[in-house]
């Protein structure tokens, strides 16, 4: 904790601080506040009610009207404190409203109806936290049934993809053979081709081959990706061919030597490109969007799509939901990243 | 353990039109311990790969205990390699990096352990087992390779300069256990180096290669005391022979030198006719003072205290070193003379290099 602080807290120098300190800090505060204000807006905001959302001005953290219970009525009634008149100073609790008149009730005597003029109150409001926008998710949608979709689809086009491209880059990076350079060029080379060009024969493939509304449509076309492939070979270039001939005359066959020497060697690199394939798969909207149309192969993405009606939005469910669809990649990036920075492959030599 | 002798039959190798190996024959017995020495880019080690089935060779036969192996692929040989990066596996510890070749051949776990647990002992890495080679110092990293290797129980041992990377001192250590673990183990060793001193040091034969061709091949004072060509002669021993051009005379015990200077030379031995221009190599330690002789300008003095070194000029410019046993005192600026020793003498003739040396 103390070595946090010293770090957080470190100067240019001296004990004063140089106007460089107070542009640096100034800088990143602007910068935390930035990247981390829209999200921890998003956070509170998902515990609003619907009504707490429309509010003008908005409030910061969600708030609900307090409400009571008292004998004799069936539902809770709202309270609310009398700023004015005769009643002023006093909190009570509300039974009907009819035009700017309201008829209210004082709880601790819940006898005596009482008129009051509704400019001379104001709601009794508390800190609340509306669960219900995340219950309802899982009450009114299928949200477990998306949740499994878009988790299926991440983790076989996750596994696949880096499968097919560790073995491709593989072969590209430490197999000498004729056209060598003209396959990775053309790899590569796809890679200028955007991917809107390619929807629609794409699209005409996949249907063709009769995975139209199934998962497996939106897996297999993502398989092989020029980037991945690229990144990984550029990692497996620096993995020292003695290390292979070693192998080779331990007896490993060339699949063994995959195994066993070059994909434990390329760990960085491929959780650098695990990170980046289920972010890509995880946040994909567009070709889910094409391939799947029945509302049970919906996708996270897809089910937040389909929250935003053309008049009518349900903001609370899709916040809701966007906080639970941001939870598993934010996790994902949490324990995959310190194997980024960590490199192996260039100690085992001299 | 089946016999391993390694022969060479004409083996070539070219990159497309250039030739790196230009047709080797070389006959290496059974529990030998084959040097092969040359400056770099001679081809030692690329002759050494393709030995080992790493490398494929253009033309020839490589033939092991025997057999054809042209086309048997690196695993099957029979061969273990320790390789100059030592090559370790960096991500298994170092128990893993010696069981993964027996692995790899099926052996049973036990089976697997006391041989780990024994080559460890043997080599002094014992305590090193659970350590990953980032862990290792240069010495125990070269240990391991040598373990890997040892632990397989190969036929033969190449070694593809297995030294270059380690301080002088380790070096030398290292250079008397491999030559320990050879008389241990009584293998087949190959062994590629740069170093003169670590091949005249270990080897039963050495093999002197330069430029993709066998200069000569033999026991490593064979080589020193008979040596086929100039360069052979300049490459073996340290400091290196000095060379002087001269025309032998009338008399062919006569040798004109280019410095001007005339030397008798034997009458027996050597081949040389009269009018012949040919080659004196005298090796430094192989010189004294005279009367007669020739005449040196010194221009730098090595006083090491048992010996002494002095480096001079002779009268043509040439460059000459002289060894001398004890101390000396000739100093910087002075001319001495000095005269080979008859019996030492080596003679080449100029124009091919070749000795004239009579078998």
């Amino acid at each position: 904790m103390g070595r946090v602080w010293t770090f957080l807290t470190a100067t240019r120098g001296s004990a004063r601080l140089h106007w460089t300190d107070w542009f640096s800090y100034g800088y990143l505060t602007l910068g935390i506040f930035l990247m981390f204000g829209p999200v921890v807006w998003l956070l509170i905001s998902s515990f609003k009610t619907e009504a707490d959302l429309q509010r003008f001005p908005p409030t910061l953290l969600p708030y609900a009207q307090q409400t009571v219970e008292l004998e004799g009525y069936d539902e809770p009634l709202p309270l609310f404190l009398m700023t004015a008149g005769e009643y002023e100073g006093a909190t009570l609790a509300q039974l009907r409203r009819v035009g700017n008149r309201a008829q209210m009730v004082d709880p601790l005597n819940p006898g005596e109806r009482l008129q009051v003029n509704i400019a001379n109150r104001e709601p009794v409001e508390e800190f609340s936290l509306a669960t219900e926008n995340y219950t309802s998710l899982f009450e009114r949608f299928n949200f477990l049934r998306f949740f499994w979709n878009s988790t299926f689809i991440t983790v076989m086009a996750t596994a696949l993809m880096l499968l097919v491209n560790s073995m491709a880059a593989f072969a590209l990076s430490k197999y000498e053979f004729r056209g060598r350079t003209a396959v990775l060029l053309m790899v590569v080379g796809t890679l200028m081709i955007p991917q809107t060009v390619v929807l629609v024969p794409l699209f005409l493939i996949v249907t063709e081959l009769g995975m139209f509304n199934s998962l497996w449509g939106v897996i297999i076309p993502g398989a092989a990706t020029p980037t991945g492939v690229f990144l990984l070979r550029q990692y497996m270039i620096t993995i020292p061919d003695e290390i292979l001939d070693a192998a080779r005359m331990d007896k490993a066959s060339e699949w063994k030597i995959f195994w066993r020497i070059i994909i434990p060697l390329s760990a960085p690199a491929i959780a650098v490109l695990a990170i980046l394939a289920i972010m890509w798969r995880w946040n994909d909207f567009l070709w889910p969007l094409i391939v799947l149309t029945r509302t049970e192969n919906f996708t996270l993405q897809l089910a937040l799509n389909s929250f935003q009606g053309e008049l009518q939005t349900d903001w609370s469910s899709i916040l809701a939901m966007t906080v639970l669809t941001l939870l598993p990649i934010s996790l994902v990036f949490m324990f995959l990243q310190k194997y980024i920075a960590t490199g192996i492959a260039s100690t085992g030599g001299k | 353990m089946s016999q391993a002798g390694i022969e060479l039959k004409q083996v070539k190798k070219a990159y497309g039109q250039v030739e790196v190996i230009k047709g080797i024959d070389l006959d290496i017995q059974h529990g030998e311990f084959c040097v092969f020495v040359g400056p770099s880019g001679c081809g030692k080690s690329t002759l050494l790969r393709m030995i080992s089935g790493l490398e494929t060779i253009s033309g020839g036969e490589i033939v092991i205990g025997g057999e054809v192996v042209n086309n048997v692929p690196a695993a099957d040989r029979g061969l273990a390699m320790v390789f100059q990066s030592y090559a370790l596996y960096p991500h298994m510890t170092v128990r893993q990096n010696l069981s993964f070749g027996l692995e790899n051949i099926n052996t049973p776990q036990s089976e697997i352990n006391d041989k780990v647990d024994g080559v460890s002992k043997m080599l002094q890495i014992d305590m090193l087992l659970d350590r990953r080679p980032k862990d290792l110092s240069g010495g125990q990293r070269q240990r391991v390779a040598i373990g890997r290797a040892v632990v397989r129980e190969p036929r033969v041992f190449l070694f593809d300069e297995p030294l270059s990377n380690l301080d002088a001192e380790l070096r030398v250590d290292m250079r008397g256990e491999i030559a320990a673990l050879h008389r241990r183990l009584g293998n087949t060793m190959i062994y590629v180096t740069h170093d003169q001193v670590e091949a005249m040091t270990m080897a039963d034969k050495i093999a002197v290669l330069r430029l993709g061709q066998l200069e000569q091949f033999g026991r490593p004072l064979d080589l020193y005391n008979r040596p086929d060509n100039i360069f052979v002669a300049g490459f073996i021993g340290s400091p290196k022979m000095n060379f002087i051009e001269g025309t032998v005379g009338e008399n062919r015990e006569q040798l004109t030198l280019d410095t001007g200077e005339t030397i008798s030379i034997p009458g027996t031995g050597y081949a040389q006719r009269s009018g012949q221009n040919v080659t004196l190599g005298i090796r430094p330690n192989h010189m004294d003072h005279s009367d007669v002789g020739l005449k040196v300008q010194i221009g730098g003095v090595e006083q090491l205290g048992g010996e002494s070194y002095l480096y001079g000029t002779l009268a043509n410019g040439n460059r000459i070193t002289l060894h001398l046993p004890g101390q000396t005192s000739v100093e910087i600026g002075q001319t001495i003379t000095v005269a080979p020793q008859a019996h030492e003498i080596h003679l080449f003739d100029t124009e091919s290099t070749h000795t004239l040396r009579m078998d």
